[in-house]
């Protein structure tokens, strides 16, 4: 049975990155992922990674615009943290071999991005997630002897001990359906978030929540689970996304009366305005009918020059040929507002820990709070980096203060008895599909860019209907080997906890802010919830609570682009 | 909305029996995935159909399958393309070659893919310790190895390769175009080192054949061929590697063989290609050859008459060709990311000649003839 000082759940790059530095530190690391490492969700992010590197800039000017951009609620010394780590965590992976584009004298080159106050952001073509991804791989394979990675292996469960410590895993390996257990001194989440819980998404398929599900049904509290980025330029049809790095690079949002109308909304930062801003200024010009006829806004890239699009942009002119039929070379493509990232989950503090002992948490699963109502662009790949750094670290550290905790075969009995009770379900009810459609369909519709008190107590009842619906899904593939079809129906029960407690914190939060926009409190209200909602579970119910924003040196004033 | 017929390749492991084909019926716009026609499938028909994938939207690597027999990625490939390709109105989809089938589309990468790429020494080897900045290297090569970076690991070429069909040990498309983002990447200090590791490998570099079915099987654009070719010149022409497999005597050879007759004169291409007639090396390869040669003679791919005095001699325009190349004070290398081309309004793009069906590499293959690398020749 295979037992670890560091157990890291999800190899994208908080994963890895926690990886790395834990093995770095001399702990004995598990590194488990359900895909192979390099399939993680971590490759979509598109346009760059921000960092004040450049001697003109500063971190307290990148802090600043991440302060303004998450609309206050960001927990500012977890920013100065990220801010001020950020140009040692670039320049370590442009070390490692990441092919940061650089400028003509052969220095680190960059682009603009929203919200942001200096061109900060740090790319590699518009593939810089799938860059980072591949190095920090490439380094895992350098590593073979000190990380162990068990890829395609799927986590069904946390342990806890009697105290509520958590004591390690259970998980199910893929490939042929055996249950193992996996006692750890710490276990590092790094499984990133929930998108597959709208429908559309530009999240993978395999972004279903897991990670904040099993941390929240052992105890863990969840923050911010009310804030749902919705990215302003994603394909209508399927979702897909067109990085922020396109209009970094001079595009413009034109509506169908051919207006540039981010100079009605944002007449400073335009196009660069945070996301949440962009994507409330389309979703108005769509509603009040001023978008084309599918209920899209054009975004038109042809502004940028041509080299310059092969260059830099290379993989979007993939997207617009493959899945929209447009060359983005000469003609506008059409977007629309779609969900995107998630700035909540479980709640961390500056080491990644959780308030359940032995828990951490990094990258996109977690909440530390850096991005608090309104994540900027290029920010996320930062978070992970950071923040898995730290995670690992401390694991690290504490593995050499803690003994191993004892296996728990009983516990591994119950499981592999659930989940042949998932198999064995007989047919009849509805299928796993359906369900997940319907919870996609209804959160995007209730719980998008705006929101109010009926919408979201419908979609409270449709979730409380399709838990128990969930509950009974039936399943086709009996089998051991790739049963895929297991897996999705545990998958819908992780993104049900999550749709049902982001829609508890939307429902709670009597304001707008960032991502949060309701339209019955249209108005952002520092005295009563400059917040956060922190949503745990008590036995089977949910319990929220309100934990303070700490505030350094910014304090909130007027937001505007 | 249209239907389309997928007849797909199953196969479980603990059935006991072997594979066997099923035909779905799917309903969906032309324009939407082979991708999402299988997932309506295991959604509405048969959960138990197994493929990887993840992002649906041509990065993450996941879901390589053969779409009527040849490798692609199932999410970028249209139905409608795919229907014009298929042979009896079904749209075959099966998984990639060369690698061991684990359930239906699922094929185990890590006993071939993962294996070939852990061979090449991935991960980058900087000479000392690292600057105390960035590593002031030319936008140009960072551009350059970009292109092998635009890598997503998916098999496409792995499943097409011609020569690993032949010798399952060559190192292999996606392995060697991983192991020139090392050997392209100036922060490398082990360049000649790798390049050695490659060239003298029986398995590595020269193992290629030339068939370019990796450049077409390729979604990324990658060409892998392309940077194996260019791990060739740089290892024989820069570093002047002399390798064992006689790879690269055997490159010149052939080139000094067409800059001579114009046309090739295979008599003197197999002497020429272990250092002339009378070198001690030529004799004993010669007799080792001789069954080819005397086969070669009875089928009459070569008469004794052409074999002995070869009369063609190459034209002015050949010549001119050579002295235009060799003319040149840099290598051109083809890139797609180094486009090349002026920003003139109306100029040809890169897909401007290309229907759906070459969507991939096709149109890829356009945009590299744009590009001209700036590599500079080492001396």
């Amino acid at each position: 049975m295979p037992a670890y000082d560091v157990l890291i759940i999800g190899a994208g790059l908080a994963g890895q990155r926690a990886a790395l530095a834990a093995a770095d530190a001399g702990a004995t690391v598990g590194l488990m992922s359900k895909v192979h490492p390099v399939r993680s969700h971590s490759n979509a992010a598109a346009g760059g990674i921000n960092a004040a590197l450049n001697p003109e800039d500063s971190w307290e000017s990148h802090a600043f615009d991440t302060v303004k951009g998450s609309d206050y609620l960001g927990d500012q010394d977890a920013i100065e943290i990220m801010c001020r780590e950020a140009p040692d965590e670039i320049l370590v992976l442009e070390h490692l071999g990441v092919t940061f584009h650089r400028d003509t004298e052969g220095r680190l080159g960059t682009r603009a991005f929203g919200g942001a106050s200096a061109a900060r952001t740090y790319y590699v073509a518009d593939i810089t997630g799938q860059a980072l991804l591949h190095v920090l791989y490439e380094q895992m394979m350098k590593y073979h002897e000190k990380v162990d990675s068990y890829e395609e292996w799927f986590v069904t469960s946390l342990l806890t001990d009697d105290e509520g410590r958590c004591t390690g895993v259970i998980a199910r390996e893929i490939r042929d359906g055996h249950l193992e257990l996996f006692p750890a001194k710490s276990v590092i989440l790094a499984s990133g978030g929930a998108g597959q819980a709208f429908r559309p998404t530009t999240n993978a398929l395999i972004c279903t929540g897991d990670g904040i599900a099993q941390a929240y049904r052992i105890g863990a509290p969840l923050m911010d689970m009310e804030m749902i980025q919705y990215h302003p330029t994603t394909l209508a049809e399927n979702g897909f996304l067109i990085t922020e790095g396109a209009r970094g690079e001079g595009a413009h949002l034109y509506n169908a009366e051919g207006e540039r109308f981010m100079e009605r909304y944002a007449p400073n930062k335009l196009e660069l305005a945070g996301r949440d801003v962009v994507s409330r200024a389309e979703q108005i010009e769509i509603n009040e009918g001023r978008g084309f006829e599918d209920g899209t806004i054009a975004l038109d890239i042809t502004k940028v020059p041509r080299k310059r699009i092969l260059e830099s942009l290379r993989e979007i002119v993939n997207i617009g040929r493959d899945f929209a039929g447009v060359d983005i070379t000469r003609e506008p493509i059409h977007i629309r507002p779609g969900m995107h990232y998630m700035m909540g989950g479980v709640k961390t503090d500056v080491h990644g820990q959780t308030p359940v002992e032995g828990l951490y948490a990094a990258g996109e699963v977690a909440c530390v709070s850096v991005h608090g109502g309104n994540r900027l662009g290029a920010n996320s790949l930062l978070d992970t980096l950071i923040f898995g750094r730290r995670a690992g670290e401390h694991a690290a550290r504490r593995a050499r203060e803690v003994a191993l905790p004892d296996a728990a075969f009983a516990r591994l009995r119950d499981e592999e008895r659930w989940i042949e009770s998932i198999i064995a379900r007989e047919h009849g009810g509805r299928r796993v599909s359906e369900i997940k459609l319907e919870l996609g369909t209804t959160m995007n519709e209730k719980c998008a860019v705006f929101r109010d008190e009926e919408g979201l107590t419908e979609a409270l009842e449709i979730i409380d209907r399709l838990r128990e619906e969930a509950e009974a899904a039936w399943i086709d593939d009996r089998g051991t080997v790739f049963n895929q079809d297991v897996l999705g129906a545990i998958e819908l029960g992780f993104m049900v906890d999550c749709a049902h407690t982001i829609l508890l914190g939307a429902l709670e939060r009597k304001e707008s802010r960032g991502a949060q926009y309701r339209t019955d409190f249209p108005e952002r209200n520092d005295d009563e919830w400059l917040k956060h909602i922190d949503i745990s579970r008590n036995g089977a119910e949910p319990e929220l609570s309100y934990s303070p924003v700490t505030i350094t040196k910014w304090q909130p004033e007027e937001r505007k682009y | 909305m249209a239907e389309f017929t997928l007849k797909i390749r199953r196969y479980s492991p603990e059935s006991g029996e072997g594979p066997y084909w099923e035909s779905f019926e799917t309903e969906l716009p032309g324009h939407r995935s082979v991708l999402e026609g299988i997932l309506q499938v295991k959604d509405r028909q048969d959960g138990s159909l197994a493929i990887r994938c993840s992002c649906r939207a041509a990065i993450c690597g996941s879901c390589g399958v053969k779409v009527n027999g040849k490798p692609m990625l199932a999410c970028n490939t249209h139905l409608e393309w795919a229907q014009a390709d298929a042979k009896d109105g079904e749209i075959t989809v099966e998984p990639m070659g060369n690698m061991p089938v684990l359930k239906d589309l699922i094929v185990d990468m890590d006993a071939v893919h993962w294996k070939k790429i852990q061979r090449i020494t991935p991960w980058l080897l900087p000479d000392g310790e690292p600057p105390e900045r960035e590593y002031v290297v030319p936008h140009e090569s960072m551009v350059d190895v970009t292109q092998s970076m635009a890598c997503i690991q998916c098999g496409a070429c792995v499943s097409d390769c011609l020569s690993m069909e032949v010798d399952p040990l060559f190192i292999g498309p996606a392995a060697l175009a991983k192991a020139y983002r090392f050997v392209g990447d100036p922060r490398d200090g082990q360049h000649e080192e790798r390049l050695r590791d490659l060239a003298e490998d029986p398995h590595g570099i020269y193992d290629c054949t030339h068939c370019f079915f990796c450049i077409e099987a390729c979604p990324k654009g990658v060409a892998p061929m392309s940077q194996i070719m260019r791990l060739r010149r740089l290892a024989g022409s820069d570093y002047e590697i002399d390798d064992r497999n006689n790879g690269h005597r055997h490159e010149q050879a052939f080139v000094d063989n067409i800059r001579k007759h114009g046309l090739l004169h295979e008599a003197d291409l197999l002497p020429d290609s272990y250092g002339g007639k009378l070198h001690p090396r030529t004799v004993p390869e010669l007799v080792d050859s001789l069954p080819v040669i005397t086969r070669a003679l009875l089928r009459r791919k070569v008469t004794p008459q052409n074999a002995l005095l070869h009369p063609h001699k190459a034209s002015e325009e050949v010549k001119r060709i050579f002295e235009k190349v060799e003319g040149r004070p840099e290598r051109l290398e083809f890139n797609l990311y180094v486009s090349g081309t002026e920003d003139a309004p109306g100029a040809p793009g890169p897909e401007d000649e290309q229907g759906p069906h070459d969507s991939g590499a096709g149109a890829d293959g356009q945009a590299q003839q744009a590009g001209s690398g700036p590599q500079k020749k080492r001396s």
